[in-house]
């Protein structure tokens, strides 16, 4: 039953992608749809037997690779961790299925999306239930592979094949980083089997490795190489720059990338790797450093976008920062419970983006919308949910996880011991709360509430969709509401065995209990300030604020933040212009093309025809000339009899420059 | 030794004298002609000395074979010259560049 839950997907694909002619549009959406979902039925039953009964699974199929010291084995571990993930990962991608029935129903490659979609939830699942490294890494490139079909799924546009790519690229750097540590880790341990590095890890946590003189603590290089690998997947500041651009596929891919699964990835990670990076103090610095400027950067830019699905991508963004900030305080828990809720309002979100876009005829710009909603008052009603959701408002499903993040972000603040790094991440999170707020009310004013700037036509033709694109927002409206609620003691409850050994946090770096007993103040703050964007935002919208707006300042600020701070004009500047350059110039040109040609094949075709023509020019026809080439032989010859080899070799050399 | 030194100096001062004839001369093939003889000359000059330093007969009669080898070489190169001369009408060796690479 385990394995069907990985099989299933892989199934569904082969068949949509190699039969989706044979089978048609119906065929493939049908088994696609139907393996999907005995997946995540089995997925539920999965979660019952080793989240909540406690029975962890292992499961060996074969070995793959083994070479000396180096086993690796097809092999999988369920456990609490892995279970949560299957679970989120498995529904997500069953809504979304469904829903990509309908919203692409008229595209004519419908079975190779279904292909794509199933095989982009089979490489996620075969991440995130490995039980080895280099397992985890089929499933980690495979994720990225394909996001990659499916960025560029409408292939024909421009703009869809430079996302992909970009995609594939940025996550490449990642990757790179990854497989850094992977070796690493097979260095210290040698092993890359999850149960070994982890008991072993608390041995290792004094271990140095000597670079060159330079002794570099072994858990520290791993932790870091690992965290570039989440940069590049969970798209934090640095390597951020991938995501708003892969907005360019078709939306229910957005809502798969960027809700559930490939974003949550760089996150599971960092969550599954906790016994490890528990041990070092810097990698979980760079965590909560790194997450917080994501958030808060993230959050920022978010304000200014104008594209309906790119501020929920840069909203993602503001969340995966919260989470690697939650895994960088050590609360890998909590991180988690955010990672599932996460899934799903964000899900909500793109759908009901989706939704919104496929009623006003393939429009993003949410400057082109307005008083939706006594259009979609359904779709309203949920993209509203998801807003509260992720604002995090009361006993709504974000209030659940990001408010205690923010406690727990509270308590590093207010504590004595480690306050710098606490600091950086309450002020920063509590921040982008504002900001999160702000550009979700946002959104909904612009898109349903304010007076509208689309087209008579298409207004008149906007319309709910039909169920099948409803049910599963519907499903994942209600998702948001009590999916908090209903798994708060579960996951982050006080004492809660749920997660077993699946994942460590030394009794040193844990707050669990200071949060429940911060002052009320500060549990009252993240409200206040969500609902101080939310005024905000219906300030600005309701009123003519914007004549006051247009000074100088204010404008070059935002037109700032909407070039989304600059980072790809300076990344382009600075980094793919000059490489790109270097390699044309330099690599192509200089070396390939220049050098090694002017040593080898071209150089040689020109050099001998020069010094044949050289040595025929030598017979110049005089006798005279003849014979003193004759007599100088004759000296040559009599100075090698009589081996006179400097002497030799000096004439040599003299008639080399003649 | 001194004696066959002193005998031997003229004959390799001879030879010496006769290349660089061939070598510096530029216009004159029959120079040329003339400064090989000498160089013959003074070859057999050497091989007659050796015989009769060495007392031994070899010498002198290489020098015999030396003596009509180049007397039938000259008359085979003064017949060539003769040939040569009759078809371009000069004999200028710095103008007998016929066999330029």
């Amino acid at each position: 039953m385990y394995l069907l839950i990985l099989w299933l997907p892989l199934l569904g694909s082969i068949f949509a992608g190699f039969l989706g002619r044979f089978l048609g549009h119906k065929g493939s959406s049908i088994i696609s749809v139907i393996c999907v979902f005995l997946s995540m039925f089995l997925s539920f039953v999965a979660f019952y037997e080793v989240g909540l009964m406690g029975l962890n699974q292992y499961i060996t199929l074969s070995p793959w690779i083994e070479v000396g010291i180096l086993k690796i084995s097809w092999s999988f571990l369920f456990d609490s961790l892995t279970v949560t993930m299957l679970v989120v990962i498995t529904v997500i991608s069953s809504l979304v299925h469904l829903y990509s029935l309908e919203y692409m129903q008229n595209d004519p490659h419908l079975p190779r999306f279904m292909s794509f979609l199933e095989i982009f939830t089979f490489f996620m699942l075969i991440l995130v239930t490995a039980d080895n490294l280099v397992q985890m890494f089929v499933g980690w490139e495979g994720v990225g592979l394909a996001s990659y079909l499916l960025i560029n799924f409408w292939f024909t546009r421009l703009a869809a094949n430079q996302s992909a790519i970009k995609a594939l690229v940025v996550n490449r750097i990642g990757d790179f980083g990854l497989s850094l540590g992977i070796l690493t880790v097979f260095y210290i341990f040698q092993s890359v089997d999850y149960l070994t590095i982890f008991s072993l890890s608390p041995l290792f946590s004094v271990y140095y490795l000597n670079f060159g003189g330079i002794y570099i603590p072994g858990l520290t290089l791993v932790g870091i190489f690992l965290f570039i690998g989440a940069v590049g997947k969970s798209a934090q500041l640095g390597l951020h720059t991938w995501l708003p651009d892969a907005m360019e596929g078709p939306t229910p891919v957005s809502a798969l990338i960027h809700a559930a699964t490939m974003v949550t990835a760089g996150v599971f990670l960092l969550i599954r790797f906790s016994p490890l990076i528990e041990f070092s103090c810097t990698v979980l610095n760079v965590l909560v450093i790194f997450g917080s400027l994501t958030a808060f950067f993230a959050g920022m830019s978010g304000v200014f976008q104008n594209d309906l699905k790119r501020v929920i991508a840069y909203s993602t963004c503001s969340q995966l920062g919260y989470m690697v900030f939650a895994c960088g305080i050590s609360c890998y828990n909590v991180s988690m419970f955010h990672l599932a809720n996460h899934a799903f309002f964000k899900a909500l979100l793109f759908l009901s983006a989706g939704s919104v876009i496929h009623a006003l005829a393939n429009e993003q710009d949410m400057r082109r919308m307005g008083s939706l909603v006594k259009f979609l008052p359904l779709t309203y009603s949920l993209m509203l949910v998801g807003s509260f959701a992720l604002a995090g408002f009361p006993f709504l499903t974000g209030f659940y996880s990001k408010d205690f993040i923010l406690e727990l972000a509270q308590v590093a603040l207010n504590n004595n011991l480690q306050s710098m790094q606490g600091a950086f991440a309450c002020w920063l999170g509590n921040l982008s709360v504002f900001f999160t707020a702000f550009y979700s009310f946002r959104l909904i004013y612009l898109t349903f509430i304010n007076s509208t700037n689309a087209t008579r036509q298409s207004i008149l033709k906007s319309h709910e969709p039909s169920l099948l694109m409803l049910t599963p927002l519907v499903i994942l409206g209600f998702g948001s509401i009590f999916i908090g609620y209903l798994g708060k003691d579960l996951f982050i409850g006080l004492g809660t065995d749920f997660w077993k050994s699946s994942i460590v946090i030394l009794p040193l770096n844990s707050y669990f209990i200071e949060a429940e007993w911060i002052s009320i103040n500060l549990k009252w703050l993240p409200f206040l300030l969500s609902a101080l964007g939310i005024v905000l935002a219906t300030i600005i919208n309701t009123s003519k604020t914007h004549l006051y707006l247009y000074n100088t300042f204010y404008r070059s600020l935002c037109f700032l933040v909407s070039k989304k701070w600059y980072w790809d004009i300076l990344y382009n500047r600075f980094f793919v212009y000059p490489i790109l350059n270097f390699g044309y110039l330099v690599s192509f040109k200089n070396l390939d093309r220049g050098f090694i040609e002017l040593m080898g094949p071209y150089g040689f075709s020109k050099l001998i025809p020069t010094w044949s023509q050289l040595l025929s020019k030598l017979q110049t026809g005089q006798l005279s000339h003849y014979l003193f080439f004759v007599v100088l032989g004759i000296c040559l010859f009599l100075m090698i009899i009589f081996n006179q080899t400097p002497l030799l070799v000096f004439y040599s050399v003299l008639l080399f420059f003649i | 030794m001194l004696v066959f030194i002193n005998s031997t100096n003229p004959s390799i001062l001879l030879f010496l004298i006769s290349v660089l004839g061939i070598f510096l001369n530029q216009k004159n093939i029959l120079v040329m002609l003339m400064s090989l003889e000498m160089m013959f000359l003074s070859v057999s000059f050497n091989l007659i000395f050796a015989s009769i330093y060495l007392d031994d007969v070899t010498g002198q009669i290489f020098s015999l074979l030396i003596l009509t080898v180049a007397a039938a070489e000259s008359s085979i190169g003064l017949a060539i010259l003769v040939i040569y001369y009759r078809i371009r009408n000069v004999i200028t060796v710095e103008l007998m560049h016929l066999m330029k690479g």
